[in-house]
């Protein structure tokens, strides 16, 4: 099992974070243009979703999987968007991602004055702790299960 | 029964096949005084609830009919703008129906291509190498399974998210595609699929799958 890579987007489509740990493939465009499409499907998927569900849905699309990966989404409700890619053994990481909106977003982000809000985050203690926080997961391992 | 409805795409997006297994009913029906509690806006040609929730009405409900007689688009019956109608306050008390649009088969032609992009674009962000499309994507309300065979064609069945057995379904469904829609002489590869045979295997098939066990209806 493993986690493979996270996106942060905020509500207007711009992608806020990108950390990767376990990526074997790229995408074969440039990053910029990686954000632009991984936005563009999840806008599309939201839509796709809301308009293909036959019963009123609360919180919408929550995850896909292909034959290799297993992509995880979470929204908030200001918008802001956290998107892990994980294999295929991990089950509902709902709660991982809403742990990484409240304890680190939240705590290091919103909370410090100097991080422009809708704009990259640059802040380093962002970036390890949650570095430190998706290593310690227990499906991070690569070869763990 | 929580088998949704089954699409069949070809390899170039277009929906060549769509049936609807069952459809729960979502709709209430209420009458209002003066002036209306609920924020309505006209959306794709339909009144839609903008703002504003109670008694099972919901946002992004359509308006369906006003007095037990059934709009049209965003008129009523007789042709009136419905928004304008329900700003009169001499039409009140009113009694008015909402509840989810049935899709029409252009939005379902739509939704079909949107998903062929869709599956395609989740094969190109993938961290691993030799990744297929989309397979199965999950929301609270239902989880939607896509099967693609080596000619590119995609079976998709939306089901409740409990039920299980879909993937041999699936299956079962390429099989019936492949003896009653192939073999029959009369169908052209890649256009609409219209072979009663296959109609009727179908609607077995997912009957059979009905039955296999699942944890009982939503309710």
């Amino acid at each position: 099992m493993t986690v493979h890579n996270l996106y942060i987007f905020d509500r207007n489509g711009s992608c806020l974070h990108y950390g990767e740990w376990n990526r074997k493939k790229q995408a074969g465009i440039s990053k910029e243009e990686e954000f632009k499409l991984m936005y563009g499907m999840l806008f599309s998927i939201r839509s796709f979703c809301s308009k293909m569900s036959p019963l009123d849905m609360k919180d919408g699309f929550l995850t896909f999987q292909t034959s290799k990966y297993k992509l995880h989404y979470y929204e908030t409700p200001t918008g802001i968007k956290i998107i892990m890619n994980t294999d295929l053994g991990v089950p509902n990481a709902k709660d991982i991602l809403h742990q990484i909106y409240s304890t680190l977003y939240v705590e290091y982000i919103v909370k410090n004055p100097l991080c422009v809000l809708g704009e990259q985050l640059t802040s380093d203690l962002f970036t390890t702790r949650l570095d430190l926080y998706i290593r310690a997961l227990p499906f991070f391992s690569p070869r763990a299960a | 029964m929580a088998i949704f409805s089954v699409y069949v795409v070809n390899k170039a997006g277009g929906l060549i096949y769509q049936y609807d297994n069952y459809v729960p009913r979502a709709e209430a029906e209420k009458t209002f005084s003066y002036p209306l509690d609920l924020v309505l806006k006209i959306h794709d040609e339909k009144v839609v609830v903008s703002f504003g929730q109670r008694d099972g009405i919901r946002v992004g409900h359509t308006l369906l009919s006003i007095n037990g007689v059934d709009v049209n688009g965003k008129f009523t019956a007789d042709g009136k703008e419905i928004i304008e109608y329900l700003k009169d306050s001499t039409n009140y008390p009113v009694s008015i129906r909402f509840g989810r649009a049935r899709l029409s088969s252009n939005e379902k032609l739509m939704l079909a291509s949107m998903f062929h992009s869709l599956f395609a674009i989740g094969s190109q962000l993938s961290p691993e190498v030799g990744s297929s499309g989309i397979e199965m994507l999950e929301t609270d309300m239902f989880k939607l399974h896509c099967f693609q065979t080596l000619t590119g064609i995609k079976f998709i069945v939306l089901a409740d998210a409990r039920q299980s057995g879909i993937d041999a379904l699936l299956r079962k469904i390429y099989k019936i595609y492949s003896d009653f829609a192939l073999k029959n002489p009369f169908y052209s590869l890649e256009m609409p699929i219209r072979c009663e045979l296959f109609d009727q295997n179908l609607k077995g098939a997912l009957e059979i799958a009905d039955k296999a066990d699942n944890f009982g209806p939503v309710s």
